[in-house]
């Protein structure tokens, strides 16, 4: 059981998402955040007022997957994220102590699974 | 437009008429900022900027190209096609009267047309167009397309000589921006993300201020185009407000009857119908007349768009649709609807059909010669620059890529650059 955090650009948020359904990905929380990955500075003026913008609008997915499900949804983002240049992102892969569904109680694997798999 | 005396016959000056129309002048011209509200917010946030910025840029490059050359162009002494150089830089455009109002106040107000004319282009190449060939497109297209056609309707062209009907600019302004917008459209290709991807609109509310705001200037592009305080100024204000009223009622009606909900954008979408259908026709048909009109300009356009979004055809905030079917559609009911009694000519259900054909041929003739200008334009100017944006810089957004802002700034992580220093030199 890991999660799986990815951290990609927001125009190709889009096609990651339709990459991870197209790899049976069904389960994932989207957020909206900002970071700094070494990407050249954006430089905007406001009124006589330059700025350099340090941090870069970015999409993060969240995704509890089962271990076997780990490198498929890897693949599916690596693919569907990348335009070659800097600024593409990361993928973090990480442990997982424990995870439960609400509805149902259901704990760890059975939580991950996606419902028309264990029906 | 009423027709005017040349200026060779002097008239009295009016005090109510010059009053008015400095009014309208002001009205119409706030439809171009009202034109940047209604188009960014109906596009991605990504560019909200650069589209507004579409409308506001108009503002300076029509207003100026139509004081320097474009006004002489469309309303000075010419021949049938189009205006000589009489008035070019200004020149004998002062507070003489033409009609009852000084020629000044005239030359401005028909500025206004011209700047509103260019803008609504805009909308059928958001979210791609590179933002300097833009400014050069409008700035000759006011030149090369718009000067002409106003000078063929209202100038003493040859469409004003066979009796086309066109109160405040149904073929001139409408048509004549939706035919050069469709060419716009396929010329500068669709959007990478178009049929691809969803593409909402990121602020319907300023699409409804947008849309509001028009509505407002609009009295004064139809109600001013009687150039005076009389009936037929009257006649076209209370036609502008009920035909849309008849527009935006129909449009919610379709849109229940499909699909059991009205929405805000198509209620938005409808009022600009309803207003350009009227335009035609304003101060030429009875206010039941124009409530038909309303409502019969509804369907063409409802289903245009409907229909223009399953094609290829990008025309991202259905110009073509809105303005260009809306526009003929307004611009053939005038035909239909008109009557002598109303201030015009007897139109069919008066009797008259050929006024009919009349305004058939005026549509075509705007449309032929709009669309040939416009795509002859954009590829001489395609040949010096890049019509679209390159790259990756469609993804990133045209507000960035464009003009260096955002419409939405947070300021986390923004690190001011003192004067003078760059990144480079620092340590």
């Amino acid at each position: 059981m890991k999660l799986i955090v990815a951290i990609v650009r927001p125009e190709q948020a889009n096609e990651v998402l339709e990459a991870l359904f197209r790899a049976e990905v069904r389960g994932l929380t989207v957020s909206r955040v900002q970071g700094h990955g070494g990407e050249l500075e954006r430089v905007e003026t406001y009124r006589g007022t330059t700025v350099k913008m340090e941090l870069q609008d970015k999409v993060r997915f969240e995704i509890g997957v089962s271990n076997h499900f780990v490198e498929p949804t890897v693949r599916a983002i690596m693919s569907s994220a990348r335009t070659g240049e800097v600024g593409d992102g990361k993928i973090f892969v990480l442990p997982v102590e424990r995870v439960h569904r609400i509805r149902t109680g259901e704990v760890d694997e059975g939580a991950v699974t996606p419902l028309v798999e264990s029906e | 437009m009423v027709l005017l005396p040349q200026a060779g016959a002097p008239a009295e000056m009016s005090a109510p008429d010059t009053v008015w129309m400095l009014v309208a002048t002001a009205l119409v011209l706030l439809m171009t900022p009202a034109l940047g509200f209604f188009y960014g917010g109906l596009v991605r946030a990504k560019n909200a900027l650069n589209t507004m910025m579409m409308s506001v840029a108009a503002l300076g490059v029509a207003g100026i190209v139509w004081a320097l050359l474009g006004y002489s162009l469309a309303f000075a002494e010419g021949n049938g096609f189009i205006g000589g150089t009489g008035y070019a830089l200004l020149r004998g455009v002062g507070l003489e009267t033409r009609g009852t109002i000084p020629h000044l106040l005239f030359m401005a107000y028909q500025g206004t047309f011209a700047i509103i004319t260019a803008a609504l282009i805009s909308g059928a190449i958001v979210e791609r167009k590179r933002f300097g060939p833009y400014l050069v497109f409008i700035a000759l297209w006011t030149l090369g397309v718009y000067a002409p056609v106003a000078h063929w309707v209202w100038g003493g062209g040859w469409l004003g000589r066979l009796g086309v009907l066109d109160y405040a600019g149904g073929t001139v302004v409408h048509v004549n921006a939706g035919a050069a917008a469709l060419i716009a459209a396929i010329l500068i290709r669709p959007r990478k993300d178009y049929a691809r991807q969803a593409i909402l609109p990121h602020n319907v509310p300023y699409a409804i201020l947008g849309a509001s705001l028009l509505w407002f200037g609009w009295f004064g592009f139809n109600g001013g185009s009687a150039l005076g305080v009389n009936h037929g100024a009257v006649l076209a204000f209370v036609n502008t407000m009920l035909a849309p009223a008849a527009t935006l009622l129909a449009w919610m009606l379709i849109d229940l009857a499909r699909t059991n909900r009205t929405t805000a954008v198509g209620a938005a979408t409808g009022i600009v119908v309803g207003l350009v259908a009227i335009t035609p026709a304003a101060g030429f048909v009875s206010p039941r007349a124009a409530m038909a009109i309303g409502a019969l300009a509804a369907v063409p356009s409802y289903f245009g768009i409907l229909w223009r979004s399953r094609t290829r055809l990008d025309d991202s905030l259905d110009v073509v649709a809105a303005h260009g079917l809306g526009g003929a559609t307004g611009a053939l009911l005038t035909g239909v609807f008109a009557t002598a009694a109303a201030g015009g000519t007897d139109g069919l259900l008066a009797g008259n059909p050929r006024q009919v054909l009349i305004q058939a041929l005026g549509i075509a003739a705007a449309m032929v010669y709009s669309g040939v200008a416009t795509a002859i334009l954009l590829k001489v100017i395609g040949l010096a620059m890049p019509l679209r944006s390159q790259g990756r810089d469609e993804a990133i957004g045209m507000d960035i890529t464009q003009h260096g802002e955002e419409a939405y700034t947070h300021g986390e992580g923004a690190v001011l650059v003192v004067q003078g220093t760059t990144s480079e030199n620092q340590p």
